[in-house]
């Protein structure tokens, strides 16, 4: 691979570390590597770096740093915000979902049992053929039995952005506890939560340019809390854990970066993106968007290639440096396509052959120009392959 | 990402005999769109038996369309009756292996090889007729059994990676297990399946605690003047109270320990946990 032209379009699996986030960690491995608890100043002044980084996440989510958590993870984010509603109110037996959920919350929503002791109904809602909930739906599911709503804030899979919004407002005038997943939003949609009614907010530092290993869970003040792990006094007490500190400091500056990224997301990386899309849908017959072309992040595009596999095109694409990911049966390591494609609706002949093109600042239109020169014949070539392809082929000419 | 042998890597990237052959002496059809692979492979066989050419077509991931691939090469030369004796761990094998998860592509091949000499013997099947086991991928009781004898098979996740059966919505995993276990017994092997220990309900460990009080407990704190009341069940905690002299009795808390602790767990529950109401 060395030497090799990398096009990286796989921005909601993972995204690079910036530079100026690395530059702004590299201290905390070399020469201020104390522990922030610790009584001497060497490891106390420590703490103020952290605290300025708590500050910087508040910032970019429009909340108090005291709202602001440190956690290792999204997923731990997610199970933490959950489990503190369930536990905090007991009595309460229900909750409710969306079939599109990222595996963090709905392996939870699936497994609550084994977590609580207890036996809880799920409603996951359902969503339409592009992928959206209908608000309508979502209001006749909440009941008084209902302790806490978790939507996705936008889909990892599609894009599809929810209106988070107006649900927690929903959910808040029934008294019901309000979270969101909002890993792919932080970063490429604006969010300004004291304005807001969601009480639980999970982001993750990889996915907007900082290091894997560190997300952040925002609890708003007053909201219940029950701590996921026993342990020290860190994070207030409730959460504890020698803390991350290089990956803080950078997820700090990652979010003081992300307020310039969001205005640049939403502007070149969505034309990046749309001419993306749009040259695929143009010179590959047969292929088609999943997911909403409105309600969207301006990085993501999932396109279905009909007729062939996914993984089959991943690997074709690999040769050429070119990276996606897919919703294909045989990527996921299970025997069935993507959870979210099958909820939207999506047919099996599509939803074998998805791909999904997550697009960074860090882009440039040559990576989007190699791409469309490329992908035609990848999916040319796999398509002679296919027994399927002969009789379709002859139905388009 | 899959660890994918060079030979896996080769085939796929360069697949060999791909296509169908004009006026074919077999054609074998097996798999769906829905099932997320299918291949034709068509043959042309001589008046000698012996398989001069063979194609194929592939919808699928890099395993199968190699496993196409590699199987055509093999098959090529071979009388029909070499060809027949092929099975699915050959074509793994000749792959330089797959992983686990994704024998079922070479058993795809195995399958569409079969197929072909059937339809060129103008025999039936002998899958066919088998009672459909999982509906999300249509697999028979008769292809389950044949794959846990010919290759081994001990769990019902190695059934799912050999065949598919039970990768969807996995209701069928009852009816797997029971196949699984009808196919082992004849092979006279005896089956790995781990069987849950059965779990009490709360209210027939209410029943059988109240029992037990009943006969083991009671009759003896009655001799002393004393007596027992079930008060609670959470899980394995049970709280009771102490009746008649034993609620002002300063051991009471070693009879319940050494006494009604001790009776519950050997007559109801080894982990019952037994504590005094406050």
């Amino acid at each position: 691979m060395s030497g090799k032209r990398v096009v990286y379009l796989d921005n909601n699996a993972t995204t690079m570390v910036a530079p100026e986030v690395v530059d702004a960690m590299m201290p905390f491995f070399t020469e201020k590597y104390g522990n922030p608890s610790s009584m001497h100043t060497f490891g106390g002044e420590v703490e103020e770096y952290v605290e300025t980084a708590r500050r910087q996440v508040a910032a970019l989510l429009g909340a108090s740093p005291e709202e602001i958590l440190f956690t290792s993870c999204g997923t731990e984010s997610d199970s933490t915000a959950v489990l503190s509603a369930l536990r905090a109110y007991p009595e309460k037996r229900h909750i409710v979902t969306s079939n599109v959920e990222h595996p963090a919350i709905k392996s939870l929503a699936e497994n609550l049992e084994v977590f609580t002791g207890r036996r809880y109904r799920v409603t996951a809602l359902p969503v339409d053929r592009d992928g959206m909930i209908d608000l309508a739906e979502y209001e006749r599911a909440l009941t008084d039995d209902t302790a806490i709503v978790s939507v996705m804030w936008a889909n990892n899979e599609t894009g599809n952005i929810y209106p988070v919004e107006k649900m927690a407002a929903i959910a808040k005038a029934r008294g019901i506890l309000f979270h969101t997943d909002a890993v792919q939003a932080v970063g490429k949609v604006a969010i300004n939560l004291a304005e807001l009614d969601i009480d639980y907010l999970s982001m993750s530092g990889h996915k907007l340019h900082a290091p894997k290993g560190v997300g952040v869970l925002y609890v708003r003040k007053g909201t219940p809390f029950v701590p996921f792990m026993a342990g020290g006094h860190q994070e207030g007490g409730r959460r504890g854990g020698t803390e991350n500190v290089a990956s803080i400091i950078g997820l700090g500056k990652a979010c003081e970066l992300a307020a310039t990224h969001i205005r640049e997301e939403n502007t070149r990386v969505k034309a990046m993106r749309d001419r993306l899309e749009e040259g695929l849908l143009a010179s590959i017959p047969k292929s088609m968007r999943n997911g909403s072309k409105e309600h969207r992040l301006p990085n993501t595009t999932n396109i279905s290639f009909e007729y062939i596999e996914g993984e089959a095109i991943l690997l074709h694409m690999n040769l050429y440096g070119i990276c996606a990911s897919s919703g294909s049966a045989c990527t996921s390591g299970s025997l069935e396509p993507s959870h979210v494609l099958r909820a939207m609706g999506v047919p099996y002949t599509a939803a074998h052959g998805s791909v999904r093109f997550s697009l960074s600042t860090y882009n440039t239109e040559e990576d989007i120009d190699y791409v469309l020169a490329r992908m035609p014949g990848i999916i040319d070539t796999l398509r002679q392959l296919s027994p399927f392809w002969e009789k379709e082929e002859a139905a388009v000419s | 990402m899959w660890e994918y042998t060079e030979k896996v890597q080769q085939h796929f990237l360069q697949p060999q005999n791909v296509g169908e052959i004009d006026s074919p002496s077999g054609v074998g059809d097996v798999g769906s769109l829905a099932c997320g692979d299918a291949l034709r492979l068509t043959l042309k066989i001589d008046e000698n038996e012996v398989i001069t050419d063979a194609k194929f077509k592939t919808f699928g991931c890099a395993s199968a369309i190699a496993s196409s691939s590699v199987l055509t090469e093999m098959i090529k030369g071979m009388t029909v009756d070499e060809a027949a004796r092929i099975t699915n761990d050959d074509i793994a094998q000749a792959l330089g292996g797959l992983p686990r998860e994704k024998m079922h592509c070479s058993v795809m091949g195995h399958e569409a090889l079969e197929a072909a000499i059937a339809d060129y013997r103008g025999v039936p099947l002998p899958t066919a007729n088998g009672n459909v086991i999982c509906e999300c991928f249509g697999v028979t009781d008769i292809e389950i059994k044949r794959a846990v004898t010919e290759s081994s098979l001990r769990t019902v996740e190695e059934v799912t990676n050999y065949t598919k059966a039970g990768g969807g919505c996995g209701k069928c995993a009852g009816r797997i297990t029971e196949v699984l276990h009808a196919a082992l017994n004849e092979t006279h092997v005896i089956p790995v399946v781990p069987m849950p220990a059965k779990k009490m309900t709360t209210l027939q460990k209410i029943r059988k605690i109240e029992e037990v009080l009943e006969r083991e407990v009671r009759p003896s704190l009655k001799k002393d003047g004393g007596g027992i009341e079930l008060v609670d069940v959470d899980g394995d905690f049970v709280t009771v109270s102490m009746r008649g002299v034993c609620g002002n009795c300063a051991s009471s808390q070693t009879t319940i320990k050494e006494f009604v602790e001790k009776k519950l767990q050997e007559f109801v529950l080894e982990t019952l946990v037994v504590e005094e109401e406050k």
